[in-house]
C-alpha cells in the first residue's frame, strides 16, 4: 500500500526546473485560487447575497411525456411572501447549446419531456415560501406515452418526443465511411464482431447549480447573471436571445464553480428564469438547485449501446473498423450531435485504422437529457474498442500490449478520418504501465479471482471547431502591467476546480520572469474579459495558454525595447526572470521588473497587450469533420489490478498504474491531480454509477440523491501510480496537451479486461456490478457463454453513408459521394435568406 | 437547496418533563436525539412533526452502567441516547461486547456517528427507495401507503407496507437477547429486543409514539460469542442490504445454542429460528453451517427497494451467513 506518487508541492517557483528551459512552468505549484478555497474565502453562486434579494424555485413536471393543457398559478399569486410568477409563455423563445439543437424552452411551453422539466417559477421573499408557493400551481396534463429508452426510441418512431430529428424519435443519424471496410474485412486473417453497452452516469460535482439575477431597470436596462457555469460566453448568448435583450446588456459572470465536468456546459433553465424573475420584481433573485434538481440538469453520460467488428492480420494489424453506436439522448438534445459524432471520431488515433466505417444515432427518450460528461461521447467507445483488442489478442494469442504497440498511429499523420496527429506518446505511457505493474510476469499468472487488465485511450485537446460557427479566436487575453510590478491577466475562461487561473498567472509568470503570485487573475466575466469560449473539452490550457503567452511576449517586447534603452544593452540579451529585466552577458546590469515597466509606460503610455488563440482549420472537409479534429491530442495506457471475489462477483480494485502523455505538464501538482481524479472518475463508472430509471414507474430517476446513486468513497478509490509522459507538441504552450479527461478513458476497460483475466467471464458492460459478475460466473458454470452484455444491436434505417478516401487512398477530406449536406444546407439556408 | 420546514423545537432535562410535552404535542409531535435520521427524512417531508422534542439533554438518557456494580447482574445497561461514536470507545463495551461496537462502527459515516444515537439507530425508519425520496419525487409516482398515498409501490397488490429495517444495531440486539426498557406517560415496561420490532413498514415498532426507549440492557458477557456481518454497495454511507447476525453460546466446542437474524431483508430484524436449530448440537462444521445458511436464504425475501438486484441479495444471505458462523468457528478454534 501507498505507493500512490505524489509530487512535493513547492512554495516557489523561483528554483527553476532541471533539464528544462522553464524556471516556473513544470515545477509542482500552489494553485493561485487555493488559500482562498481551503480557508472558506471564495464566494461560490450559492455564497452571493445582494440587498432585497428574492429567491426563486422550479415547478417541475411530474410526468415523463404529457402536454401541458392549462396551468393556473392564481392561487400561488396570492400567497404572501410571492413576488412573481412564470410560465414557459413567459419566455417562450428557444435555445440549445447547438444551433441545431434548439430545442429547449426556460419553462416548458406545451410539452413537457421528462420528469423534472421545469414547467413554472415562483420568485418569494424566502426559499421556504418559494416552495409553499409550488404547490399551488395547478396543471393540467394529457399525458403521451413516455419511451423509456434508445431501444424504445427505435421501435416507437410515435409519439415523438420532438417534432424535428431525422427519424421519429432518432434526433441524429450518422453514417461515414472511410474507404471501403469490407474489402479490408476481406484481407483480415481474423474478423471479430463484440456488443457492448456503456451505462449513462452522471457528473456529482460537488457544488450544486446556482445563479443570481440582477437588473438595473431602463435607462440602464442592464442584466447581471453570477453563475456557477463553465461557459459564461455561450450562456450570455442565450440570455440575450431568450429575454430579447441587447448582448451588451448582458453582463454574465462565472462564479468559481465546486466541480463542472461538463454538467455546467449548458445554458440552463434556472440561469434564464432567475435572469426573467430579477426583470419583473426589480430585486435581485437566487436560485440554488437540491440534489436532486442537479440529477434532472443531467447532461450526463449517454447509456450507449455499442457494436464493433474489426478485421486484424496475424500478426494484430487491423485491416478495418466497422463501428456503431446507439446512444440514449433522453429528452433534449443538448451536445447530443456532438456526442454522437465523438462516439465515433477518436478510434482511430490510437493504432491504425485504414479503413473505417461510423454508424451513429442519438435517440430522444423521456429522461433528463444527456450531454457532455468528461470525455464526452468517447470513454464509451474507448470501453467497447479497448476490451474488444484484448478478446482479439487473446484469440491471436498475442500479448494485448504487444498488440497495441505494433500498432500505434505515427505522430505528424493524418488518420483514415482526416484527424491531424501532433506528437503521440501512447508507446511511451504503454512501456511506462506495462513495467511498472510488472504487466509481463503477472497477465495471466495471477491466481484465480486475482487479475490484471490493460487499455489505452487518448482524447482531444480543445475542441477544434467553437460550438457555434464563427471565424474568430477561441481564446482571447488582455494584458495590464503594473507600474508596481504587478500584472493583470483577462480571460473570459472559466475556473471550475481544474486550474485553469493557475495556468495563466504560471505562463505569464513563466514569459515575464515574474512569480505566478505576482499575477492577478480575472477570469470569466463578460464584460470584463475577451471571450473565450468555455471549460470544456478540455480546452483551456492549450487555447488560453497560447493566447496568454502571445500576450506576454508582446508586453515583453515592449518592456525589453525600453530597458534595452536604458541600460545601453541590446534588446536580444535582455532576460527576464526573478521580477528583473538583466543582460544575460552581465547579469548584475539590470532593471526591477517594476522599474523596466515605468520606463516603458513613461515612453508609451499603459502597457497593455492581448493575445488570441484560433485552432488551424480541420484536414477534413466532409459533414460532420467538425468534431473530432483538436489542436493536439493526449494519450494515456492503464493497468488495473482487481480482485474478485468468485462467491459473491464483488469486484475491488486495489490499484492502478497510469501512464498519461500531458506533451508538457505546465503545474506538475494539477497534472497529477487531474489524473488521479480522472482515475477515479473512471473506477465509479467501472463499478457502480448508474443513472438509473423506473422505466415501469413513470420513468421516473431511481436514486437522484447523493446516498443511493453509488459512487466511490476514499475507502474504495485504489492507489494510482502515475507516471507523467512529456512529448511536447508543436501545437501546445510550451507543448502542453490535455490532461483533465483523457486519463479517465481507459479505467473502465481496463477494469474489465482485468475482471476477465481474474475470472475468465467477459463483463461487456459498465458499471461492473457484483449481480453482473455473478451471473456471468454462473453461466459459466453451466458452461453458457461466460459473458454478461448485450445481445443484439437493433436494426436502424441508415441513411446512404457518406463516403470520404482516406488520406493514403489519394483523398482530399471531402467526401466523394453522400456528403452534400453541407452543401446542401448551405444552399438551403441561401434560398431562406 | 432542500429545507428544513419550520418547527417547534423543545429541550427536556427530564425525562418526566419530556413525556408530559409528547402529551401536550400529542400527534404533532416526536421525539428525537440525534437526528440524522428524522432530519433529512423531515426536509423531505416524509414525516412532517410540528414540534420536536429533543432526548438529548437528559442525563438519564446518557448513562451506562455495567459490569459488576452488584445492581446489574454483570449485564450492562446502556442509556439510548449515547451516540455511535461514544458507545464505540466505552471500554467496558469494547471488552464485553465488541460485537455491538463493530455493528456501531459500520452505521454510515463517522460524521454521523458523532450525532447519531444508539437509540436513534435502534427506532430507525424503515427504508425504501420509493419512500426516502423527497416530497416532488414521492408526487411523480403519486406518493405511496408509507406517506401521502395508498398504494406500496414494491408489491402494489399488498395490504401492507414492504418498506427494510435498515438499522445495523437492531439485528445484534435481538440476536444478543438484549432488552429494552420504555418509559411512558403510564408506567414503564422491559421488551425483549425482538418484541419491539413488527414486520410492518409503516408499524414497524410496537414502542407507542409516547414512549420512550429509555435504556437497552445486555446481557452478561460470558460463554457466548457473536459477530455481525454488512453487506453495502461501499464502505461507508451506505445502509445494510443485508445484515447478518449470528450468536452462539457454546458449550466447549459444541454449539449448546445459536441464533441467526437478518437485517436489511423484512421490515424488522428477521429471525431464522430453523438456522439456529440445525446448528445446535454441532461443532460448526461446514455440512452445519451450510444447512444454516440454506435455512437462511429460504425465508429471507429480499425485494426491490433497496440497492443492488433482488435475486442477488437473496443469493448473498448464503454467502453471508456462512461467513458470519465461519468467523465464530475459526474465533473458537484458533489458539488464543
Amino acid at each position: 500500500m501507498g505507493t500512490r506518487k505524489k509530487a512535493a508541492v513547492k512554495e516557489t517557483a523561483a528554483v527553476g526546473r532541471p533539464g528544462t528551459p522553464f524556471r516556473v512552468v513544470g515545477n509542482a505549484l500552489r494553485k493561485v485560487d487555493a488559500t482562498a478555497k481551503v480557508t472558506g474565502v471564495t464566494k461560490f453562486a450559492d455564497d452571493l447575497f445582494l440587498p432585497r434579494m428574492l429567491y426563486a424555485k422550479l415547478l417541475r413536471s411530474p410526468h415523463p411525456h404529457a402536454r401541458i393543457t392549462a396551468i393556473d398559478t392564481s392561487r400561488a399569486l396570492t400567497l404572501p411572501g410571492v413576488k412573481a410568477v412564470l410560465t414557459g409563455h413567459d419566455l417562450p423563445i428557444p435555445f440549445g447549446i447547438l444551433p441545431v439543437s434548439q430545442d429547449e424552452h426556460a419553462l416548458a411551453l406545451d410539452k413537457v419531456r421528462f420528469v423534472g422539466d421545469p414547467v413554472a417559477a415562483v420568485a418569494a421573499a424566502s426559499e421556504e415560501v418559494a416552495t409553499a408557493a409550488l404547490d399551488l400551481i395547478a396543471v393540467t396534463y394529457e399525458l403521451e406515452r413516455p419511451i423509456t429508452d434508445a431501444e424504445d426510441a427505435v421501435a416507437h418512431p410515435e409519439p415523438r418526443i420532438h417534432d424535428y430529428g431525422d427519424l421519429g424519435n432518432l434526433h441524429k443519424l450518422v453514417n461515414l465511411e472511410f474507404g471501403d471496410v469490407e474489402q479490408g474485412f476481406a484481407e483480415a486473417d481474423l474478423v471479430r464482431d463484440d456488443l457492448l453497452f456503456f451505462e449513462g452516469s452522471t457528473h456529482l460535482p460537488m457544488e450544486q447549480h446556482a445563479a443570481v439575477g440582477d437588473w438595473s431597470p431602463p435607462p440602464d436596462g442592464k442584466l447581471t447573471l453570477w453563475s456557477s457555469t463553465q461557459t459564461p460566453h455561450y450562456v450570455h448568448r442565450a440570455l440575450a436571445k431568450v429575454l430579447e435583450l441587447p448582448p451588451a446588456k448582458v453582463r454574465v459572470i462565472a462564479t468559481p464553480n465546486g466541480g463542472g465536468f461538463g454538467g455546467k456546459s449548458d445554458p440552463f433553465s434556472h440561469e434564464l428564469v432567475v435572469a426573467k424573475l430579477a426583470m419583473l420584481t426589480g430585486r435581485p433573485v437566487k436560485i440554488t438547485l437540491t440534489r436532486e434538481e442537479v440529477f434532472y440538469c443531467h447532461r450526463g453520460r449517454h447509456p450507449t449501446l455499442m457494436w464493433v467488428k474489426t478485421g486484424v492480420k496475424k500478426d494484430g494489424a487491423i485491416t478495418a473498423m466497422h463501428f456503431k453506436s446507439l446512444l440514449d439522448g433522453g429528452g433534449y438534445g443538448s451536445y447530443g450531435v456532438a456526442s454522437t459524432y465523438y462516439t465515433g471520431a477518436l478510434q482511430t488515433v490510437t493504432y491504425h485504422v485504414p479503413r473505417y466505417k461510423f454508424q451513429g444515432a442519438r435517440a430522444f427518450t423521456n429522461k433528463p437529457p444527456c450531454g457532455p460528461k468528461r470525455g464526452h461521447g468517447t470513454p464509451q467507445p474507448r470501453f467497447a474498442l479497448e476490451v474488444h483488442l484484448d478478446k482479439i489478442a487473446e484469440q491471436l494469442g498475442m500479448d494485448p500490449a504487444e498488440l497495441r504497440l505494433k500498432q500505434l498511429v505515427p505522430p505528424n499523420s493524418l488518420t483514415a478520418n482526416w484527424l491531424r496527429i501532433g506528437s503521440m506518446g501512447l508507446g511511451a505511457c504503454i512501456r511506462k504501465v506495462v513495467q511498472g505493474s510488472g504487466w509481463k510476469e503477472q497477465f495471466r499468472n495471477l491466481p484465480h479471482g486475482k487479475g490484471i487488465g490493460l487499455a489505452c485511450s487518448s482524447y482531444i485537446t480543445g475542441a477544434g471547431l467553437p460550438v457555434y460557427w464563427n471565424a474568430m479566436p477561441h481564446s482571447g487575453v488582455q494584458l495590464k502591467c503594473d507600474r508596481g510590478g504587478g500584472v493583470t491577466v483577462f480571460c473570459g475562461s472559466t475556473e471550475i476546480g481544474q486550474g485553469s487561473d493557475s495556468i495563466l498567472a504560471v505562463l505569464v509568470a513563466e514569459v515575464l520572469g515574474l512569480d505566478p503570485f505576482d499575477i492577478a487573475v480575472v477570469t470569466g466575466d463578460t464584460d470584463l474579459t475577451p471571450v473565450d469560449l468555455g471549460s470544456y473539452s478540455s480546452r483551456v490550457t492549450l487555447m488560453t495558454g497560447n493566447a496568454c503567452i502571445q500576450a506576454a511576449e508582446r508586453a515583453r517586447e515592449m518592456i525589453r525595447r525600453h530597458a534595452a534603452t536604458q541600460l545601453a544593452v541590446p534588446a536580444e540579451r535582455l532576460a527576464f526572470a526573478e521580477r528583473r529585466i538583466f543582460d544575460v552577458a552581465d547579469p548584475a546590469c539590470g532593471l526591477s521588473f517594476a522599474e523596466a515597466v515605468q520606463l516603458a509606460e513613461a515612453a508609451e503610455g499603459t502597457i497593455g497587450t492581448v493575445g488570441s488563440y484560433t485552432p488551424q482549420p480541420s484536414a477534413g472537409k466532409y459533414r460532420g469533420a467538425g468534431v473530432g479534429p483538436s489542436p493536439a491530442y493526449s494519450y494515456s495506457a492503464c493497468v488495473a489490478l482487481v480482485d474478485v471475489d468468485p462467491a459473491t462477483g464483488i469486484v475491488r480494485v486495489p490499484r492502478v498504474w497510469i501512464a498519461h502523455d500531458v506533451g508538457r505538464s505546465i503545474n506538475a501538482a494539477s497534472v497529477m491531480g487531474q489524473i488521479e481524479g480522472s482515475v477515479y472518475m473512471g473506477l465509479g463508472e467501472a463499478l457502480m454509477e448508474e443513472m438509473a430509471y423506473r422505466g415501469n414507474r413513470n420513468v421516473v430517476h431511481k436514486i437522484p440523491s447523493l446516498l443511493e446513486y453509488k459512487s466511490p468513497t476514499t475507502l474504495e478509490m485504489c492507489d494510482v501510480v502515475t507516471y507523467v509522459v512529456e512529448d511536447p507538441d508543436p501545437n501546445g504552450p510550451f507543448g502542453a496537451k490535455e490532461c483533465g479527461q483523457g486519463p479517465l478513458l481507459p479505467v473502465p476497460p481496463a477494469v474489465a479486461n482485468a475482471v476477465y483475466d481474474a475470472v475468465g467471464v467477459r463483463i461487456d458492460e459498465v458499471p461492473i456490478t457484483p449481480e453482473k459478475v455473478f451471473k456471468a460466473l454462473r453461466r459459466k458454470e453451466k458452461g453458457e457463454a461466460a459473458r454478461y452484455g448485450p445481445d443484439q444491436f437493433p436494426d436502424i434505417p441508415w441513411p446512404e453513408p457518406t463516403r470520404v478516401a482516406p488520406p493514403w487512398e489519394g483523398g482530399d477530406g471531402t467526401a466523394a459521394e453522400g456528403g452534400k449536406g453541407r452543401q446542401k444546407a448551405a444552399a438551403l439556408a441561401a434560398r431562406k435568406r | 437547496m432542500l429545507r428544513l420546514p419550520s418547527f417547534t423545537y423543545l429541550q427536556p432535562k427530564t425525562l418526566h418533563e419530556a413525556l408530559a410535552m409528547k402529551v401536550d404535542a400529542g400527534p404533532d409531535g416526536v421525539f428525537v436525539s440525534g437526528g440524522t435520521d428524522l432530519y433529512p427524512n423531515m426536509k423531505r417531508r416524509q414525516q412532517e412533526p410540528k414540534i420536536v422534542i429533543s432526548l438529548m439533554g437528559i442525563p438519564e438518557l446518557q448513562k451506562t452502567e455495567g459490569g459488576n456494580d452488584g445492581r446489574t447482574e454483570g449485564r450492562t445497561v446502556v442509556g439510548s441516547c449515547i451516540t455511535l461514536s461514544e458507545l464505540a470507545i466505552v471500554p467496558s463495551f469494547r471488552r464485553g461486547y465488541p460485537v455491538v461496537v463493530h455493528a456501531a462502527e459500520l452505521v454510515s459515516t463517522p460524521l454521523l456517528r458523532n450525532m447519531g444515537t444508539l437509540g436513534g439507530n435502534l427506532c430507525l425508519d424503515t427504508r425504501c427507495n420509493y419512500y426516502d425520496q423527497t416530497y416532488e419525487w414521492r408526487k411523480a409516482i403519486d406518493f405511496c401507503m408509507k406517506k401521502d398515498g395508498h398504494i406500496c409501490w414494491v408489491a402494489p397488490s399488498s395490504p401492507r407496507c414492504w418498506a427494510v429495517s435498515s438499522s445495523d444495531v437492531a439485528p445484534v440486539m435481538v440476536v444478543l437477547g438484549a432488552e429494552f426498557r420504555l418509559v411512558g406517560p403510564k408506567g414503564e415496561r422491559v421488551v425483549p429486543a425482538g418484541r419491539l420490532y413488527a414486520n410492518d413498514g409503516i408499524n414497524y415498532l410496537t414502542k407507542h409514539a409516547d414512549e420512550i426507549l429509555a435504556d437497552i440492557r445486555l446481557p452478561a458477557p460470558d460463554d457466548w460469542d457473536a459477530t455481525y456481518h454488512k453487506l453495502r454497495r461501499r464502505g461507508s454511507f451506505d445502509f445494510p442490504v443485508l445484515g447478518v447476525a449470528a450468536w452462539i453460546r457454546w458449550d466447549d466446542r459444541t454449539v449448546a445454542d445459536a441464533r441467526i437474524v437478518l437485517g436489511g431483508v423484512a421490515s424488522r430484524p428477521q429471525e431464522i429460528v430453523e438456522a439456529g436449530r440445525v446448528l445446535t448440537g454441532t461443532d460448526l462444521s461446514e455440512e452445519a453451517i451450510a444447512a444454516a445458511a440454506d435455512a437462511a436464504y429460504r425465508p429471507a425475501k429480499p425485494l426491490d427497494n433497496t440497492d443492488f438486484d433482488l435475486s442477488w441479495r437473496k443469493q448473498m444471505t448464503r454467502v453471508y451467513v456462512k461467513a458470519a458462523l465461519q468467523e465464530l468457528r475459526q474465533r473458537r478454534t484458533a489458539p488464543a
